[in-house]
């Protein structure tokens, strides 16, 4: 019996000791800075899609000073994990928390629901709660101004795509590309090999090296690693970076990158939390809104391909041209969107079919 | 001059029980060298990486609930272990588990009831003992190396996994992401305390490792495991079949795998994604060792072990220590605590060589 109750008295005494410090993880007072977290799927790096995010934290650091404070955790597993970390920092008085991968939409609600006073930013994902924001950006109309580099620097009329998994937003690039292409060369082909990683330089490599081997002169990609840009250096052929300015892994390769740009969004969201003004919305900005761009075209790329790039960069900014303006017919001849219609955001979201151009089956 | 490792002839008792505290104070000098060097109070470092995670409630719950899957894995491995079968293919039988359950839970979703959740953890069980079986008969048919076949078997497991939440299982419903279905309620763990998250499979952990230990110390089956790891000469002798053995070891150690796969993803996922587990697996292996391959070791090894998952975030969150120090850091409490129970069984003999003309 007493053994029974001094365990009772132990139990009760850590419930105490826990409470008393999880009371002192209450939220933050009026006059400290601001707290902003960011939930990194990978290593930072030198490069890649983390690394964009990561830059865009420095850029909240440098415009907000002293009034914020970040803090971020690399490497989260889109599993069990993620929903620890993503409530660790909640707890520990963070009041605006990135959450920067897909994986992480189921653990970003069930977290919200138990913080209603956080404000949460989730990319990529289609989820939104009362505090729950999504964010993505039109990474397609980047790779349909790259396709336009790639169709007239292609000497072969084939070009290669190093591509993760066939999800609309992979699929979604690879037309945009393949429609850029076509829109100045029409007897240009694209070729894709799925590597089923998002990240693995070797199987990168293995699939840029086949491509190459199959007559590929320049590569794009849809992964996230260097490995592809260093391919084509090596193998004197061009290549397209992705995410990240990628010039410094293959600077005679490298034609450009279509990279991503959060730091203005990240600076809005920063703010309209300051101000108390931040509401549950879904961010799908593009080249106009500056979140997407293509990195300093390289010294190879001639006069008129730049003007050329120039000018459409400018009209798809202005809403002037959409690189899904009808027709848009895919490659089994069947119009998908009729002429003189744009395509619809719900179709480009759920995309499943290649566009003329592209060769090959879709796997299912 | 060489080194040599040579078995000690007498081990010292008080030496094995010291080994650990050996081990942890060396970590805790290198800690200190470490966070010093990179100008964090080390005191403070120790103090968020050892004890912050379980300062509330909620992380002693995250503690225990990362050790689970650890503790059913390692606890399977180290009956294959101790009769010196190689399965290094836990991950693809926790892969397949947590598939063959899920399975289980999509085909019956939105026409479900209180059976659904024992059935998916059968079947779970019953998904990493087939995926285990594979190897085990390569190695009793053809003397297949099942310490290569297991481990491939793993990568096929992932492929499987992957194919299946990008294809055929894909949420009819999630625009097309590789996501299945989330379960319905009858097809998640209950949570034990509330507050945190953790389930049920936590207490089906703690069974199976007692259930394992009677097992290893009180049956005759077990014994023949024993005897043909430390004496396979004596084993054969005896009249104990090799083969047996190395079946039972899969069959044990997938099924505790597939669980483990199945109560991963009933309790806390709640659906399947392509990547399920940070390598539970594999880590199951150090966890097994960790432990002497002893059931009461396995069980603190994996507490261990998930305490440095937990404490490692902590040090990026509270004092945004970069992820490779804290790779390093765990790679030193291993290093240490391993490397003593090394010395404690053997010892470092300088030799000499004799010159040669």
């Amino acid at each position: 019996m007493t053994k029974l109750k001094s365990w009772r008295s132990l139990v009760a005494g850590l419930a105490v000791v826990a409470v008393a410090i999880a009371a002192g993880f209450g939220p933050a007072r009026a006059a400290d800075p601001l707290k902003v977290a960011f939930v990194y799927v990978s290593p930072i790096g030198d490069a890649g899609w983390t690394f964009q995010h990561d830059l865009a934290r420095k850029a909240i650091e440098a415009k907000f000073g002293d009034k914020i404070k970040t803090s971020y955790v690399e490497s989260v597993g889109e599993g069990p994990d993620a929903e620890r970390v993503i409530r660790q920092l909640a707890a520990d008085g963070n009041q605006l928390i990135f959450t920067t991968s897909f994986g992480y939409m189921n653990p970003t609600i069930k977290v919200a629901k138990q913080f209603p006073n956080v404000t949460f930013a989730h990319a990529t994902g289609y989820k939104r709660s009362d505090n729950v924001s999504t964010y993505l950006a039109r990474f397609y109309e980047g790779r349909y101004l790259a396709g336009i580099i790639a169709g007239k620097m292609t000497k072969s009329n084939t070009l290669g795509y190093v591509a993760a998994f066939p999800i609309p937003e992979v699929v979604r690039g690879i037309n945009a590309f393949a429609r850029g292409v076509r829109s100045v060369n029409p007897d240009a082909e694209v070729r894709v090999v799925w590597v089923s990683s998002w990240y693995d330089p070797g199987k990168e490599r293995e699939a840029a090296d086949t491509l190459i081997a199959n007559g590929a002169d320049v590569l794009m990609q849809h992964t996230d690693s260097t490995a592809v840009v260093q391919a084509a250096q090596d193998r004197k052929v061009y290549a397209i970076g992705y995410h990240s300015d990628m010039k410094k892994y293959g600077p005679k390769a490298h034609l450009t990158a279509s990279t991503h740009n959060w730091n203005q969004f990240y600076i809005d969201k920063v703010q309209a939390v300051m101000d108390g003004t931040a509401k549950s919305d879904d961010t799908w900005g593009g080249i106009g809104a500056g979140m997407v761009e293509l990195s300093p075209l390289g010294d190879m790329v001639p006069a008129d391909v730049r003007k050329l790039v120039e000018t459409a960069s400018a009209d798809i900014g202005s809403g002037k041209l959409h690189p899904f303006a009808g027709p848009v017919v895919d490659n089994k001849g069947k119009t998908r969107v009729p002429a003189g219609e744009n395509i619809s955001d719900g179709d480009l979201l759920g995309m499943q079919y290649y566009v003329e151009g592209v060769v090959g089956d879709l796997p299912k | 001059m060489l080194l040599r490792l040579e078995p000690r002839q007498f081990t010292s008792k008080r030496m094995q029980y010291a080994s650990p505290l050996i081990a942890a104070v060396l970590t805790l000098i290198a800690g200190v060298i470490l966070f010093s060097a990179l100008g964090t109070d080390p005191v403070v470092a120790l103090h968020t990486f050892f004890v912050r995670p379980l300062t509330s409630l909620y992380g002693v719950g995250e503690w225990a609930l990362k050790a689970t899957p650890l503790l059913l894995c390692a606890i399977g491995l180290s009956v294959g272990f101790r009769g010196n079968v190689w399965n290094i293919g836990a991950e693809g039988q926790l892969t397949m588990g947590a598939v063959c359950g899920s399975g289980v839970a999509l085909a019956f979703w939105g026409d479900e009831g209180p059976w659904l959740l024992p059935l998916m953890l059968f079947v779970g069980v019953l998904g990493g003992m087939a995926w285990g079986a594979i190897p085990s008969m390569l190695k009793n048919r053809f003397n297949a190396n099942e310490i290569l076949t297991s481990l491939m078997l793993s990568y096929v497991a992932i492929q499987i996994l992957g194919y299946l939440v990008h294809g055929p299982w894909r949420d009819p419903e999630g625009f097309n992401f590789p996501q299945t279905r989330i379960f319905g309620d009858d097809g998640i763990l209950p949570v034990l305390l509330e507050g945190t998250r953790l389930h049920l499979g936590a207490v089906l952990a703690v069974i199976c490792t007692i259930i394992v230990w009677i097992f290893m110390s009180r049956t005759f089956q077990g014994f023949k495991v024993s005897v043909a790891g430390q004496a396979p000469a004596a084993a054969a002798y005896a009249g104990y079949s090799r083969k047996k053995v190395i079946l039972l070891s899969f069959l044990v150690s997938g099924g505790l795998a597939g669980l483990a796969g199945i109560v991963e993803i009933a309790g806390t996922i709640n659906q399947l994604q392509p990547i399920i587990s940070p390598g539970y697996g594999f880590a199951a292996i150090i966890v097994a060792f960790l432990g002497r391959l002893h059931p009461l070791g396995i069980f603190f090894a994996s507490l261990l072990m998930s305490l440095m998952y937990l404490g490692g975030e902590q040090l990026q969150i509270h004092l945004n220590l970069p992820l490779a120090v804290t790779g390093v850091f765990q790679g030193l409490l291993l290093f240490f605590v391993l490397g003593s129970d090394v010395l404690v069984r053997y010892r470092i003999r300088l030799i000499s060589q004799p010159k040669e003309a």
